[in-house]
């Protein structure tokens, strides 16, 4: 088709702001699906997400809509894939901006057109959800204009659940957002902006072609990554998948690689021909590295090779999944897994769990530390046990974090963000009720329970969101905690100084609770270094015997005992303790210990 | 092969089934009293072949033996085959003069006497009908009439029942001076009455036991009381009496020898495999009656049960366990992990478990179990 009558363009939203549902209206009234075969929210192809109201992997979708091809590029919605979501908007020409007329811009709202201005996209600006009682379509309007520097006249009011307004967004898009403006004839560059993995077709490449021509069969290499293949077939999804003869400068669709591992080919990377292939690739590849880490450990150390085959599956569909493996003196072996954020760790666990029924035990999660050893070299540590005893810096990864909240909560905000050594940058009110915040903070303090403190002193009403600034130098150390002078590799926390003594001080006071009491008393103690910072006696019992036993109940005695002995399996043993595997959460809960 | 040496005869009728009881108990059915012997009798009949020709121990439990007709009782014993311990069950109020006579002219020398307390308030609360009185009476009863070996069941951890009322009921069991005592914790089972009423109660008092149960063994070991099972205590040899007064049949199921129980409800464990009457007593009759055996349960004891449960009972014993045949189902690291902490002790042929290790006896042996 003639580049002219091409539209490449992204729904992007808030969460729960109503994208699946936008895609699901256009994709039937462009005929695309039949209302018949319309299954609610067919971009979605997972059911965690369908679940989740997110959507974790781009997908791209032809339709037509009067003698023009949109292609709709579908961005994944959370922050822990920022570069996911930006490789997705470098394929478009144009966004569609989608905000519910009864919360106004939220957090992502803002994230999101921020990475689409960047990306120099046009932007047609949505209300959505006039149909709600509690719409306030005016109101949104002008906040979105204001967002995006637009008039609140430009912006659509729409209903994707009913249908109304969505033909005229179609227009929209058709008038307002360019067409693509590369050069057919010049050496062939395509922007991979997904991919995921076939059992039996391999790797599947998304991807926008920016110039030239790419047709079946032909040798391609990835610029970056070095990697050849043959494409063994191209075409485009309108959603199904169907082949075609060639893709030309513009379009979208996908290619089959027939490559069996998705870390051969990476999102932002660059597809070329291998003969007469072009000389540069298209700006802007990363190599998205992890800044979340957690130990993944089977409940039953029965299931490690299970584990790790189900990572190793994820691992084709998921080329930011980082693991390696550890080993716990407390929790055995296990892995070390490295994620995005905390959403990705959320669902690689829940994935882990549900669609391999494995029992998992996830440790604290942590982030990751740069740390200048005393040999003069830098290196990155991914668990607090792996910390050196001396070193000369270390270096921690900070945020912005963007938050927006009614202006009542914004006191609250500010204590939790200063308790958790937040750097104050920027406030604003977006409308006189709603006030947008922006903060330093480090990574660190926002992986314990930052989301849970923020929703409940704000009754839920706050949005978050966050952007990796780098990494910076802290005033860090290593607390460990030691169970009756043991210590527990897999409680160990790196924290800042100044709160060492009041969050060490909480997580002895915690494990107290989540430690039963042993036939010995049991100290449980924090310690920096050699210094012990807080300590805590579980007292040991005193009794523990059945009653009496006779002849009538010497099987049922047995019973019970044999019952109390897999309960006591059930329990990590850390030297003579038995430790619930809840108290290796413990360190989860200490983020309020100050208060 | 020996027969079994040890019989167990379960008499199931009670005046009142106590609200805490989840005995195999049945109440009144004075006309039933003769036809149940009859069924008793003939299941007997049934397993003689199972018998040795000498029994070393019977033991009448209930229910309230005692409260059985004295015609159907006396019937019973006289069918009975000796034995050198032969010991009744009873409650204190059903012990008159006559009855002392009775069991002690069919055999009975030894009786085992369901005090729990000698405190009326916490009788009642037990829906007990004796009263301290009652037992003081009954334990001279039993003396006069010669029976010279008692022994009174005390419990502890009733709902409302204080440190000092424990103590009171120690030291008035102790001026009785009997040859032996059986103290149990309380225990509530889920679902009777007695854990409807009184759960609240018994949870807020749950931790103070680990004192009561001290509180117990102090006492009755300060009196010259030997502790020789984790319930259990007798008098030791002394110049006075120099017999060995333990619970002899009781003795015969922690040392894991096989036992013949009959009645309903009533166990037995012979070469290799247990079984378990019907608890129904018309269920139970009709069988017999029509000369078959009654319903039962059966569960094959393997050799790895059957050592497990040697492991576990043993260990309730204050004599050292004999190692040999029982090193396999103990987990080498956990044994010295606890003689480290001072829970068990074992040289190269025995284990036991220490003073210590003894009020942790649950916990210990689960943990030793491999």
């Amino acid at each position: 088709m003639d580049q002219s009558r091409i539209r490449n363009f992204s729904i992007i939203a808030h969460i729960d702001h109503g994208k699946s549902t936008l895609a699901d209206r256009i994709l039937e009234l462009t005929d695309a699906v039949s209302k018949r075969d319309m299954r609610e929210q067919v971009l979605d192809s997972m059911d965690l997400e369908r679940e989740r109201g997110i959507t974790i992997k781009a997908q791209a979708v032809r339709v037509t809509w009067k003698g023009h091809e949109l292609n709709l590029i579908d961005t994944p919605g959370h922050v822990d894939f920022t570069y996911e979501v930006s490789r997705s908007l470098q394929a478009c020409e144009g966004a569609v901006l989608v905000v519910d007329a009864a919360q106004g811009t939220e957090a992502q709202t803002l994230a999101n057109a921020y990475l689409a201005i960047e990306n120099n996209l046009e932007i047609v600006p949505v209300v959505n959800k006039i149909d709600l009682p509690q719409a306030d379509p005016e109101g949104a309007a002008r906040e979105v204009a204001e967002l995006i520097g637009d008039t609140p006249e430009r912006v659509l009011r729409i209903s994707a659940k009913t249908g109304e307004g969505v033909p005229e967004l179609l227009d929209a898009i058709v008038e307002r957002i360019p067409p693509p403006a590369g050069e057919p004839d010049a050496p062939a560059r395509a922007l991979i902006f997904d991919s995921s993995y076939d059992q039996y077709r391999g790797v599947v490449a998304f991807v926008r072609v920016i110039d030239g021509v790419f047709r079946p069969r032909e040798r391609l290499r990835a610029m970056a990554l070095g990697t050849r293949f043959e494409a063994q077939e191209i075409g485009f999804m309108s959603p199904a998948m169907g082949p075609v003869d060639a893709l030309i400068a513009g379009e979208v669709g996908y290619v089959i690689t027939g490559l069996k591992d998705v870390s051969e080919l990476r999102v932002g990377d660059t597809l070329t021909t291998e003969t007469g292939g072009a000389a540069e690739p298209l700006p802007g590849y990363k190599d998205v590295k992890p800044m979340v880490f957690a130990g993944l450990f089977p409940t039953d150390s029965d299931q490690y090779p299970e584990l790790r085959d189900a990572l190793e599956r994820l691992k084709l569909n998921d080329a930011a999944l980082f693991y390696e493996p550890e080993t716990s003196q407390a929790l055995g072996f296990g892995f070390r897994s490295g994620f995005l954020g905390l959403l990705h760790m959320e669902i690689v666990r829940e994935r882990l769990e549900r669609e391999f029924d494995l029992d998992l035990l996830v440790t604290a999660p942590n982030v990751a530390y740069r740390v200048l050893e005393r040999i003069g070299e830098w290196r990155e540590v991914h668990s607090p046990a792996d910390m050196p005893d001396e070193f000369d810096e270390v270096e921690e990864p900070y945020v912005k974090a963007s938050i927006i909240v009614p202006k009542e909560y914004v006191g609250q905000v500010m204590e939790l963000n200063n308790d958790r050594r937040g750097k104050f940058d920027h406030m604003e009110y977006l409308s006189p009720e709603r006030v947008h915040l922006t903060y330093e903070l480090p990574l660190g303090e926002i992986v314990l329970d930052y989301y849970d403190q923020l929703k409940s002193r704000t009754r839920g009403y706050a949005s978050f969101d966050y952007d990796y600034i780098g990494f910076r130098p802290g005033t860090l150390v290593r607390v460990d905690v030691l169970v009756a002078g043991e210590p527990v590799d897999a409680l160990s926390l790196i924290i800042h100084r100044e709160f060492a003594y009041d969050r060490g001080r909480a997580l002895v006071e915690r494990l107290k609770k989540e430690i039963p009491r042993q036939m010995f008393d049991v100290a449980i103690q924090a310690a920096i270094g050699a210094r012990v910072i807080s300590r805590e006696t579980v007292k040991a019992r005193r009794k523990d015997v059945l009653a009496k036993c006779y002849g009538g109940d010497i099987t049922r005695k047995r019973k019970l005992l044999e019952n109390q002995k897999k309960g006591k399996k059930r329990m990590k043993q850390v030297g003579a303790v038995e430790v619930p595997q809840e108290a290796f959460l413990a360190v989860l809960n200490i983020g309020d210990g100050k208060k | 092969m020996s027969g079994v040496r040890h019989l167990y005869v379960h008499l199931p009728f009670c005046a009142h089934r106590c609200g805490y009881c989840d005995f195999v108990t049945v109440v009144g059915r004075r006309g039933e009293h003769e036809t149940y012997v009859d069924a008793l009798l003939r299941e007997l009949e049934l397993e003689a072949g199972l018998l040795d020709a000498e029994l070393e121990t019977i033991f009448l439990g209930g229910g309230t033996p005692t409260f059985t007709e004295n015609g159907a009782l006396e019937r019973l014993l006289a069918a009975l085959p000796a034995a050198r311990e032969v010991t009744v069950e009873a409650n204190p109020e059903t012990i008159t003069p006559e009855l002392a006579a009775f069991l002690s002219r069919n055999r009975v020398n030894r009786v085992s006497v369901g005090v729990q307390s000698f405190n009326t308030a916490l009788l009642d609360v037990l829906e007990r009908r004796a009263s301290g009185v009652d037992v003081t009476r009954a334990v001279d009863v039993l003396r006069n009439a010669g029976i010279d070996n008692i022994n009174l069941d005390l419990i502890y951890g009733i709902p409302g029942q204080g440190i000092a009322d424990l103590e009171g009921d120690l030291a008035e069991a102790l001026t009785l001076e009997p040859e032996h005592l059986s103290c149990y914790e309380l225990e509530a089972k889920p679902g009777t009455r007695f854990t409807h009423a009184h759960g609240a109660e018994l949870e807020r008092q749950a931790e103070a036991m680990e004192d009561y149960f001290e509180r117990v063994v102090e006492q009755l070991t300060a009196a010259g009381y030997r502790w020789y099972e984790t319930a259990n205590f007798c008098r030791g040899p002394d110049e006075a009496d120099d017999r060995d007064l333990r619970a002899h049949h009781n003795l015969a199921y922690w040392a894991g020898r096989d036992y013949l129980g009959v009645g309903i409800g009533a166990v037995s464990t012979v070469a290799g495999r247990r079984w378990r009457n019907t608890p129904r007593l018309p269920a139970y009759v009709a069988a017999l009656g029509g000369g078959v055996a009654p319903a039962r349960e059966f569960e094959t004891i393997d050799e790895h049960t059957r050592v497990r449960e040697q492991v576990m009972l043993g260990l309730r014993l204050d004599e050292p366990l004999p190692l040999a045949g029982v090193e396999d189902a103990l987990d080498g690291a956990a044994l010295r992990r606890l003689a480290g902490l001072g829970l068990v002790r074992h040289d190269e042929r025995t284990i036991a478990l220490t003073r210590r290790g003894r009020f942790l006896g649950g916990g210990v042996t689960a943990d030793l179990l491999a």
